[in-house]
C-alpha cells in the first residue's frame, strides 16, 4: 500500500478531478463569491443582511418540504414493505411500475399532472360529466404537496425497500418465536432495523422538495413563493445574482444541517450513502 | 419422562418438488434431551422448524400435549428457539434482547428486571446488560440467545446447531453448560447437530437421520453399540463394515473366517452386515490371530495408534496402544461380543473399508466447514 501510485493510475483520476473542479467546486466558489460581493465586485455583507426579508419564504419552503416528506413516508413505507415481501416476480413488476415515471423528465410529469388537475383538465371534465361540481385544485397548497409527493415518492420507496429486503429473515422468525404477531414484529423489529433506509428516504425526498421551483410554479399557480422560485427569479429576471447567491448559500447550509441531523438518527450507518 | 410432550406423525415435507422429509414419526417426552443427528441435508433442521412452527408439513400431524398444532403460528406455541447464528436483535442491548419475550407478554417491568437478572446470572452474563450484541464474542452471543429463549419458560427449547460457530474448547464448555441448564430448568431440549460426539455426550435420546428418514432412535449407548444399519454404524464413530453370512445363531462368517458372536435371530445363511469397532480389535502375533494382514499405515493419535491393516484386500481401521511398524505382518483377535451383526439395508455396501481414508478426507468433513456451507445455502 505504501507504493507510490503509478502514472497511469494518476492519469485515470484526472478526468474526475477536472469534472469536480469545473462543475462542483467552481460553481460553489461562484456562489460564495457572489454572495459576499456587491455589484461592483467589492466585499459586502449587504446580501446576507437582506435575507431577513426572505425569512417567510424559507419558513414556507421548509413547511412544504416537511409535509411532503411526511406523506411520502406514510405512503412509501407500507408500499416498500409490501414490495419487499411480495413474490420475486411481483417484486419485479412493482419495481418497474415504481420506476416507470422516473424515466420521464420531472418537468413533463409535473406539467401533465397540472393538465390533469387543471380547471379544464381531465379530472374536472370527468366530474362535470358525472354532474358533480368541479374542484379547483391547481393553485392550492395541496396541489403543490401532491406534486412533490408524486414526483419524489420513488426516492422514499427505494431505500426503504432495499433495507427491508436486506433484512435477515431470521430476525422475523426470532420475533415470531418470542411471541410477536405480525404487527408487533413490524413495530418492534422491522421498523427499528430499517431506520437507515427511512433516513435515506427522508433525506432524498426532503432535499429536492425544499429546493424545487417548478412544482410550486406550475401546480401552485404562482400563489406560493418557495426558495427555489425566489432563487430562480433573482437570476432570471432581476439580474440580482448577488442576492440569489446568498439565498442559495443559506439553502445549501439548511440542507447540510438537515442531513447532519438525519445522520445522527441512523447511527451513521446508512446515512453515509447520501453524503 | 413418561408422558409424551410432542408427537410427530408421518410428517412429509417437500421443497420445490424435492422431498426432504419422508414420513417422520417421533415421540418426544417431557424433560427429555433429544438430539436430531445427521449429515447436512438429512432433514433435521426442517424437522426442528416444523416443531417451531416455521414450516408446515405437507402431510402428517404435529401433536403437542395431545392437541394437533399444525396450523398454530410460532408466536402461539409454548416453544422457543435458539437459532443457528443466534439472530439477536442488533438494535437492542443484551437486557432488552433477553426481556423481549416478557415485554410482549405484558409482564411488569419489575418482574422483568428480576427475571432478566436471574437469567443473566444463570448464563454467566452478569454485567453485560447494556452491551450491544455486535460487541459480544460468539460464546457470549450464544448465551444471550439461550437466555432470551429460556426466560419465557417454554415447555420445549429448540436448539439449531447452537454451537456450530464456536471453537472446539468453547464448544466443550457450552456442552456442559447446556446440560447443566437443562437439568436446572427441567425443560425439554430438542437439539440439532451433525456432530456425533456432541450428540452422544449430551443426549438422553439420539435420533439419527439420513435422507429425510429416521434411521434409529435410542440412547447414546444403544446407538453406538447396536447400530441398526451401515449408515448409523458409519456415521457414529469409526467402524469396519464387512459383508458376512449368519451360519446359525451366534455363528457368523466374514473375512474368510468363521467367528463366534453373540447375535442371533437371523435366517440360516442370511446375508448380513458386520460391524467391528476399531477399538474392539486386539493386535496379536500372526500365529495367534484369527485373521492376519499387513499394516499399511500408522498414525499417532496421542493416547493410541490408529493403524490401517490390509486383510485380503479389505482395509481395516484398528486402534491399538502398542506401536506396530508399517509393512509388519500382524494377527487380529476379535472377541465374540465385539462383533455386531446388522440386517442388510439400502446403505449396505455404501460404506466400504478404509482404503480411501486419509486425513485430508477427514478435514473435508470438518464440522465448522459444513456449518458454513449450510448457512450459505439457506
Amino acid at each position: 500500500m505504501k507504493q507510490k501510485r503509478s502514472l497511469l493510475e494518476k492519469a485515470a483520476a484526472v478526468p474526475h478531478m477536472v469534472w469536480i473542479v469545473l462543475f462542483i467546486l467552481g460553481p460553489l466558489l461562484f456562489v460564495l463569491y457572489f454572495a459576499f460581493t456587491d455589484t461592483k465586485g467589492s466585499f459586502s455583507l449587504s446580501n446576507i443582511e437582506l435575507l431577513t426579508s426572505y425569512s417567510h419564504i424559507f419558513f414556507l419552503s421548509i413547511c412544504f418540504a416537511l409535509v411532503a416528506t411526511a406523506f411520502c413516508l406514510l405512503i412509501g413505507y407500507p408500499l416498500a414493505f409490501v414490495m419487499a415481501r411480495a413474490k420475486p416476480s411481483s417484486q419485479k413488476l412493482l419495481m418497474l411500475l415504481l420506476m416507470l415515471p422516473m424515466w420521464i423528465s420531472l418537468l413533463i410529469r409535473t406539467y401533465s399532472l397540472m393538465t390533469l388537475l387543471d380547471n379544464g383538465g381531465l379530472v374536472n371534465s370527468l366530474l362535470e360529466r358525472m354532474g358533480l361540481d368541479t374542484v379547483s385544485i391547481v393553485g392550492t397548497g395541496g396541489a403543490v404537496i401532491l406534486g412533490m409527493v408524486y414526483d419524489f415518492l420513488p426516492y422514499m420507496v427505494l431505500p426503504i425497500y432495499t433495507s427491508i429486503s436486506k433484512l435477515d429473515k431470521r430476525y422475523l422468525e426470532a420475533a415470531a418465536d418470542l411471541g410477536c404477531n405480525g404487527f408487533q414484529t413490524l413495530f418492534r423489529v422491522v421498523l427499528p432495523l430499517t431506520v437507515p433506509g427511512i433516513v435515506s428516504g427522508i433525506t432524498m425526498v426532503f432535499v429536492p422538495s425544499i429546493s424545487t421551483f417548478y412544482i410550486s410554479q406550475k401546480l401552485g399557480g404562482g400563489n406560493f413563493d418557495l426558495i427555489g422560485d425566489t432563487i430562480e427569479r433573482q437570476f432570471k429576471y432581476a439580474s440580482t445574482y448577488h442576492v440569489g447567491a446568498a439565498i442559495s448559500l443559506v439553502m445549501m447550509i439548511l440542507i447540510l444541517i438537515s442531513i447532519a441531523v438525519m445522520n445522527r438518527f441512523s447511527d451513521g450507518d446508512g446515512g453515509e450513502m447520501i453524503v | 419422562m413418561n408422558n409424551k410432550l410432542i408427537e410427530l406423525r408421518s410428517i412429509v415435507k417437500s421443497f420445490d418438488g424435492e422431498q426432504v422429509l419422508c414420513g417422520i414419526n417421533l415421540d418426544i417426552h417431557d424433560k427429555e434431551f433429544v438430539t436430531l443427528l445427521g449429515p447436512s441435508g438429512c432433514g433435521k433442521t426442517t424437522t426442528l422448524r416444523i416443531i417451531g412452527g416455521f414450516e408446515t408439513p405437507d402431510t402428517g400431524e404435529v401433536v403437542f400435549e395431545g392437541k394437533r398444532i399444525n396450523d398454530v403460528p410460532p408466536y402461539k406455541r409454548a416453544v422457543n428457539t435458539v437459532f443457528q447464528k443466534y439472530a439477536l436483535f442488533p438494535h437492542l442491548n443484551v437486557y432488552d434482547n433477553v426481556a423481549f419475550g416478557l415485554r410482549l407478554q405484558k409482564v411488569g417491568e419489575e418482574e422483568i428486571r428480576d427475571r432478566v437478572r436471574e437469567m443473566l446470572t444463570m448464563t454467566g452474563l452478569k454485567g453485560f446488560e447494556m452491551r450491544k450484541p455486535s460487541t459480544l464474542s460468539g460464546g457470549q452471543q450464544q448465551r444471550v440467545a439461550i437466555a432470551r429463549a429460556l426466560i419465557n419458560r417454554p415447555r420445549v427449547l429448540l436448539l439449531d446447531e447452537p454451537l456450530g460457530a464456536l471453537d472446539l474448547k468453547l464448544r466443550k464448555d457450552m456442552q456442559n453448560e447446556l446440560k447443566r441448564i437443562q437439568h436446572a430448568t427441567g425443560i425439554t431440549f430438542i437439539y440439532v447437530t451433525h456432530d456425533q460426539e456432541e450428540a452422544l455426550s449430551m443426549s438422553d435420546t439420539v435420533v439419527v437421520m439420513a435422507d429425510g428418514k429416521i434411521q434409529q432412535i435410542g440412547t447414546p449407548t444403544d446407538i453406538y453399540n447396536e447400530p441398526v444399519n451401515a449408515f448409523v454404524a458409519d456415521f457414529i464413530g469409526e467402524s469396519n463394515i464387512l459383508d458376512g453370512v449368519m451360519l446359525s445363531d451366534k455363528r457368523a462368517r466374514f473375512a474368510g473366517h468363521t467367528f463366534d458372536c453373540v447375535d442371533g435371530g437371523f435366517a440360516k445363511n442370511e446375508q448380513v452386515d458386520i460391524v467391528i469397532r476399531p477399538e474392539d480389535v486386539d493386535v496379536v502375533p500372526v500365529t495367534r490371530g484369527m485373521l492376519s494382514g499387513t499394516v499399511s499405515s500408522v498414525t499417532f493419535k496421542g493416547d493410541y495408534y490408529e493403524i490401517i491393516v490390509d486383510i485380503a484386500g479389505f482395509k481395516w481401521m484398528i486402534e491399538t496402544s502398542d506401536y506396530v511398524a508399517p509393512d509388519e505382518k500382524i494377527g487380529l483377535y476379535i472377541e465374540p461380543d465385539a462383533i455386531h451383526v446388522m440386517k442388510k439395508s439400502e446403505y449396505s455396501g455404501k460404506f466400504g473399508d478404509y482404503s480411501t481414508f486419509s486425513e485430508e478426507m477427514e478435514h473435508l468433513s470438518d464440522p465448522a466447514l459444513e456449518v458454513e456451507e449450510e448457512v450459505a445455502s439457506e
